[in-house]
Parts: C-alpha cells; structure tokens; sequence
C-alpha cells in the first residue's frame, strides 16, 4: 500500500531552536499515529509543518506521492484536514455554517453548498452529538461543543490525513472516549491516516497503532504504540517517574 | 446557511429600496418638482427649470451620494474581515486622515476644487502605502501590527489636521468642517466613483468564500485551501482604495463603514457573497437619503451630510441590537 504521507530526514526549528531533527515516517491508510511530549517540544510546531502550515527547516514532505510544498493549496485541503488547538470566533455564524466551511476546497469559485454538502455536514454534526445544535450561534457554545463542532468541520472536510492537535481538549470523559471511537471508526471505515497530537499516554495506547515522541531537543522516536508507550520511554519523555498499570487488558499509566 | 434564493431576494429588496431612495431624492428640494417632471428629465424630454433642477442638480448628487455610502460599507465590510475585528471601520487605518490632510492643504493653499480632490486622493494613498510598509516590514503582517500602525498613523494625521485648523484663516474654517464631517455639496461627476464602487464589487465577489474563511482566522483559512497572504493584501489596498475615492468625493463621512456593515449582518449573517453587495446597496441607500434629509431639513441652509448619517443610523442600529439580543436570549 502506498503510504499518505512521506517524511525524509525532516528538521522543525522554532525561534532559532531546532525541537525535531531528522524524523523519518510513513503513514499508510488508516493507520493512527500518536504525537506525545511535554509542554513547548514542539508538536504543534511540528504538527503545523505536517500539514505545510510552516516551512521546514530541512527535510522533505510528501502528501499521496507529491511534495507538499509544491502542491496547490486548494489540493492539499482536499487531501489533509487539521485541528487546531484553539478556535476563535470573531463574529456570529450558526454551527451549520461554520461546519459547511469544511467544504470549501471542494467547491468551484462561484459554487454555493450544494444539498449533499449540508447533508456531509449535517451527518458530521450528528456523528459528534451535535445534531440539535444546526441553529446554533457558535459564539454562544460552551468549550466542549465548540470542541465538538471543529471535529464535526474535520469530518465535513473529509480529507485523507487528518492532523489533529489535542482534539480532546476541553472535552469532557465520555465525549472523550466518543471522539476517540468516532475517529477510529472514520480511519477504518475510510482509510483516512489520523496524526493525533496527545496528552493521556494511555489513551494514545488504546487508541493509536503508533507513537511519536518528541522530546524537545531535537530526538524523536517513533515505533509501534505498544514498543513505545512503556513506563520506562514515557518517564523519560515526561522527565517525571510513571508506572505503568495493566486493568482488563488496556494500558494506564500513573505518575508517582 | 443563507440559500442563494433567500440572498437574491434580499438582494431584490436592497435593490428597490436603493431606487426607492434615489426617486425620493430626484423628488425632493426647495423647487418643487412633479413625479411626471422627474420623468420627463430623466427621459431626456423635459421642460427647462424642472429638468436643469432634476439631471442637472439633483441626480448627480444623489448618485455621488449613492455611490460614497456603497464605497465606504464595501470598504468597512471589507476592512472588517482583514482585520477580524467588528470595530473597525473604513477610516481605522488612517486612509481618510490621509486625505483630510491633503485635502486640507490644498484648502489652506486656496486651490481650486479639482486640486482639492487631487491632494485628498494623493494623502489617502500615501497614507496607505505608509501604513502598508510599515505594517509588514518583518514580513509577519498580523492584524494586530496591522492595526497598530493604522491607528497610530490615523493620529499623526488628525495631529496635522488640528494644526491646520489652528492656523487656517477664520473664512477657511467652515469648509474644512463641512469636509471633515463628509459633504456632498462639492460633489462633482458621480461617475468615476460608481465605477469604482461597480469594479470594486466585481473584484471583491470572486473572493467572498475566501473571505468567510479569512473572518475566521488566517490559520483556519490555510488549512482550508486560501492563499491567505496573497488574499490580505489585496483586500488591504482594494479596501483603501475603496475608501480613498470615496472621501476625495464627499469628505469624510462617518459611520456608513462601521454601522452599514452590521446592520446587514444582523439581517443576514455573515457570508460575504450576500453581505458585500448587500452593504453596497444599503450604504448607498442611507446617505442618499441622508444627504436627501441634509439639503432639505433646515433648507435653504444645508447641514454636512456626516451629522445626518450618524443621527440616522445609531438610533436604527440600537433598536437592532436590543431586538437581536431578545432574539437570542435562551
């Protein structure tokens, strides 16, 4: 299988730091990978560079076979989606609305939102629980629907990489698990390849085939979820002693 | 989601009221003149007062004054989604500081009325070439350094503007008023200034989806497909010039830039492909109708048309607001 997304040799530097050097990847359809390190080491910088939102600092990216940095960015929105970490609405627009913006790289210039892009929308708004809430201003959501609403935008998108910065904040526990799952399903039922930048380690084991770290000073590694979520890699990666605790058959990890 | 019918009824709507008011406008004044005589005029067939008051008078002005309040709420709408920010008007980055200095000094030198406007549209643009180079010397062109430069630019010019008042001859002083408050009596060809509110409108439409997208963030609209710093700088210099040629027309009328833009997002939300010719089409409207209001009310004596706008507008645009928060309140 032909991978999504290539990564030769990349470098990520931030003010004249370089947090990531020499990363290799590839991810394949479907395939979910975990981005996990401390507070300021990089990942959404590198997340960000992922998705052809920053230059490199040296390396190469590949987006389905062309190099991103040469691809349209018309194209690169139909291809890869992003989440970012904070949603900030200036002005007033309905929760249908701002969901539909999803649609937008895959829209002629003159076109208007066709009945079948209301109803990709409308079903991405169901799928995360926000089916009532079409009429909504989003200026007057709470952290958590706002939160909910910008996965439901990812999906209306439907890209085949979806870059996902910390798309469990504000969510509370059993809309946690339900992204979670609504994710899974959409990379297994799609072959869309999730990147997923994340803060509970155990989490990721649950739910992510593999694992970045990324440490901050340049190191990463990157493995399978089950080689690399272990309490030793973790406590070293977090600076801060962890034990890992095994209940009906899923990983927890437990700072001391 | 604003369908494309319910937008081109709107649309309609604005439509009749914009001929609505410039019918009024042909109507009103000290001379009477009768509907069948406005007729007559317009047609090319009327009788020599009537018709000399109507196409010779009163149509130019109404369509100057037409065509500055579609300028300036084109160019406030647009202004507002640059810089994401519902406060901003056509004037927050110094463009009609800019001309009221030139346009000062032109008064100041006793120049002709051509010259006049001349020196406005040149201080516009240079106003906006400064703050333009200013603003992205480092490349990072974010709203904020954006808007900081245009606010401190806009007061190093109303600095230049009160020194000019301060010693600007007694007999001076009454038209430099009229022009900083925005008057339309000096007016001139309406044309250049509808032609450029009719290419400005052609130019910003194609972009309104991008535009959407830009109001909601520049990063947001990266990851979804927009050239976003391509997209800011040309609604940078379209909006200026947008506003340029409005203030070298009328001076500097207030509060059609700010106000216009929110009243037709109040109506119709905030997608721009409705609401960049809805703003056109109801700034328009008001200050012609403002302008109708300032040259009859206290007729023969004529007010600046900038006073009209903000009596009109605030009163609407609070009674809006209150019913808009009704409206919304669980």
């Amino acid at each position: 299988m032909s991978s999504l997304l290539t990564v030769r040799g990349l470098a990520v530097a931030v003010g004249g730091r370089t947090v990531v050097r020499g990363l290799d990847l590839e991810l394949a359809a479907g395939e979910r990978l975990a981005i996990l390190g401390r507070n300021g080491a990089g990942k959404t910088t590198l997340l960000h560079t992922l998705a052809g939102l920053r230059e490199p600092a040296a390396g190469r990216i590949e987006l389905c076979g062309a190099e991103l940095a040469q691809t349209p960015p018309r194209r690169v929105a139909q291809l890869r989606g992003v989440l970012l970490q904070q949603q900030v609405d200036a002005f007033p627009a309905s929760v249908l609305e701002t969901a539909l913006i999803g649609r937008h790289p895959w829209l002629k210039r003159w076109a208007w939102e066709s009945a079948a892009d209301a109803r990709i929308a409308r079903a991405a708004l169901a799928a995360v629980d926000l089916a009532g809430f079409a009429a909504r201003d989003v200026q007057t959501l709470s952290g958590g629907e706002r939160q909910r609403l910008a996965i439901a935008t990812l999906l209306t998108q439907q890209p085949r990489l979806a870059l996902l910065d910390e798309p469990l904040s504000h969510l509370d526990l059993n809309h946690q698990i339900a992204a979670l799952q609504l994710l899974s399903r959409t990379a297994q039922e799609t072959g869309t390849a999730l990147v997923m930048v994340m803060h509970d380690p155990g989490l990721a084991a649950r739910y992510c085939d593999r694992a970045l770290l990324v440490h901050g000073d340049g190191r990463v590694e990157s493995g399978s979820a089950a080689a690399m979520l272990t309490a030793e890699r973790l406590s070293a990666l977090y600076q801060h002693p962890l034990r890992m605790v095994e209940a009906d058959g899923q990983r927890c990890f437990l700072p001391l | 989601m604003p369908s494309r019918r319910r937008a081109l009824l709107l649309l309609a709507a604005l439509t009749a009221l914009a001929l609505a008011s410039l019918v009024a406008a042909l109507l009103a004044g000290s001379y009477a003149v009768a509907p069948g005589e406005v007729w007559a005029a317009l047609t090319g067939t009327g009788q020599d007062t009537a018709g000399a008051v109507v196409s010779g008078l009163r149509l130019p002005r109404a369509l100057a004054a037409f065509a500055c309040g579609g300028l300036l709420a084109l160019a406030g709408a647009l202004m507002q989604v640059l810089l994401r920010n519902p406060l901003a008007d056509p004037y927050v980055l110094g463009i009609s500081g800019g001309a009221a200095v030139g346009a000062l000094l032109a008064m100041l030198a006793g120049l002709a009325l051509a010259l006049i406007n001349l020196f406005a549209f040149a201080g516009a643009f240079a106003a906006m070439l400064l703050v333009f180079g200013l603003a992205r010397g480092d490349g990072s062109w974010t709203q904020t350094r954006l808007l900081l430069t245009g606010v401190i630019v806009a007061a190093g010019c109303s600095a230049v503007v009160a020194l000019i008042l301060s010693v600007a001859p007694e007999h001076q002083l009454r038209s430099m008023l009229f022009w900083l408050m925005g008057d339309l009596s000096h007016a001139g060809t309406p044309w250049p200034a509808l032609l450029v509110l009719a290419l400005g409108l052609a130019a910003a439409l194609p972009l309104s989806r991008d535009l959407n997208l830009l109001a909601r963030g520049d990063l947001i609209a990266r990851t979804l497909g927009v050239r976003v710093r391509g997209l800011r700088g040309a609604v940078y210099v379209l909006a200026s010039l947008l506003t340029a040629v409005a203030v070298t027309t009328a001076g500097s009328v207030g509060f059609v830039g700010l106000v216009v833009p929110h009243l037709v997002r109040l109506a119709v939300g905030n997608d721009q492909r409705v609401l960049l010719p809805a703003a056109a089409l109801a700034g328009g409207s008001l200050l012609v109708i403002a302008d109708t209001l300032a040259r009859t009310l206290v007729a023969p004596q004529q007010l600046p048309v900038g006073v009209l706008t903000a009596l009109l507008g605030v009163p609407v645009f609070l009674y809006l607001l209150s019913r808009q928060a009704k409206g919304s309140a669980p």
